[in-house]
């Protein structure tokens, strides 16, 4: 069908997107989240790099909060994409309101791939439900599974960083990407002796005022 | 984890999602405004990478998983597929730890 072009593509993202649940639910197992909860992250919060950053706190011994403040600034990114998605998203309250828990990395991306304001529209929808089907059954299958696998024999502790530079890789095509995410390890390195697990990520954020100072 | 910090998570994490469409309607954002927000990810996934690499506790540590993010920057670099990218860190850290 040629009036739905972005139906190949949604469909396989969300077809990777469910492979990359999986990996997240064996993890959140891992790091002692119940498989109920591990379910529950997935369908309520719904952005992977923000429950990635939570349950890598939790697992690392950092405290709730710690995991939440990291999790949530890197949230800070779905409020950009939810204001550019803005005029895209038309409609009721009800509607927005729905679809707003959809505004993560890939439906904003395919959506702003289009030319056409239909087809925007359509990209998003399409992009935003074929991950979540997958993305919540992938973490469903990891979590069920995870209980049984020692982390560190398996080397899923290295897993981590592996997915957060995959995550960071594309974002540093942004100008004065790269030099904000060297400041950003930096000052994560500095914090790590003096500030109990979590905290050091949090700090990071700090490279940001440098960022509003430079602009 | 709690259920209660949970639940903060996700109601957090909606309110930044929905501020746009919820709030925001047809105006539109300062163009400054929206290129910092959708920088704020960045420094935060760096510092990310290097404390899951290098941190244990409030150690800074050097042990199987660095050479895993050596293989996970190769297969980044090569633009492998995520999947690839994290089973490649893993193997290698599974293996070092094995002959260790």
């Amino acid at each position: 069908m040629s009036s739905r072009p972005y139906l190949p593509s949604a469909v396989g993202i969300g077809v990777a997107t469910g492979v990359y649940g999986g990996s997240f639910g064996v993890l959140a197992v891992g790091a002692g989240l119940s498989p109920a909860q591990a379910c529950a992250m997935s369908i309520l919060v719904f952005t992977g790099g923000s429950q990635f950053a939570a349950i890598g706190v939790i697992g690392a011994g950092g405290s709730a909060p710690a995991a939440v403040g990291s999790a949530l600034l890197l949230g800070v990114r779905n409020a950009a994409y939810g204001l550019s998605m803005a005029s895209v998203l038309r409609g009721s309250l009800f509607k927005r309101a729905l679809a707003s828990h959809l505004v993560i990395d890939e439906s904003t991306a395919m959506a702003r791939a289009q030319d056409d304001p239909d087809h925007a529209r359509g990209a998003f929808f399409a992009t935003g439900i074929a991950i979540f089907v997958l993305w919540n059954l992938g973490t469903f299958v990891g979590a069920m599974v995870g209980g049984e696998l020692d982390p560190e024999r398996y080397g899923l502790d290295a897993m981590f960083p592996a997915a957060f530079l995959a995550l960071l890789a594309p974002q540093l095509r942004q100008r004065s990407a790269p030099a904000l995410a060297l400041i950003g390890a930096l000052i994560a390195v500095a914090f790590v002796p003096w500030t109990p697990a979590g905290l050091p990520v949090v700090a990071a954020a700090l490279a940001l005022l440098i960022a509003v100072r430079s602009r | 984890m709690s259920w209660t910090a949970l639940l903060l998570l996700a109601a957090g994490g909606y309110a930044l999602k929905a501020a746009g469409p919820l709030l925001l309607g047809d105006r539109e954002l300062p163009p400054h405004a929206e290129r910092l927000l959708a920088l704020a990810a960045v420094p935060l996934l760096a510092a990310l990478v290097v404390v899951q690499t290098f941190a244990v506790g409030q150690d800074l540590v050097l042990d199987a998983r660095a050479p895993a993010l050596a293989v996970a920057a190769v297969c980044v670099w090569r633009r492998a597929p995520f999947l690839v990218t994290v089973l490649a860190a893993a193997a290698t850290a599974a293996l070092l730890r094995w002959a260790a």
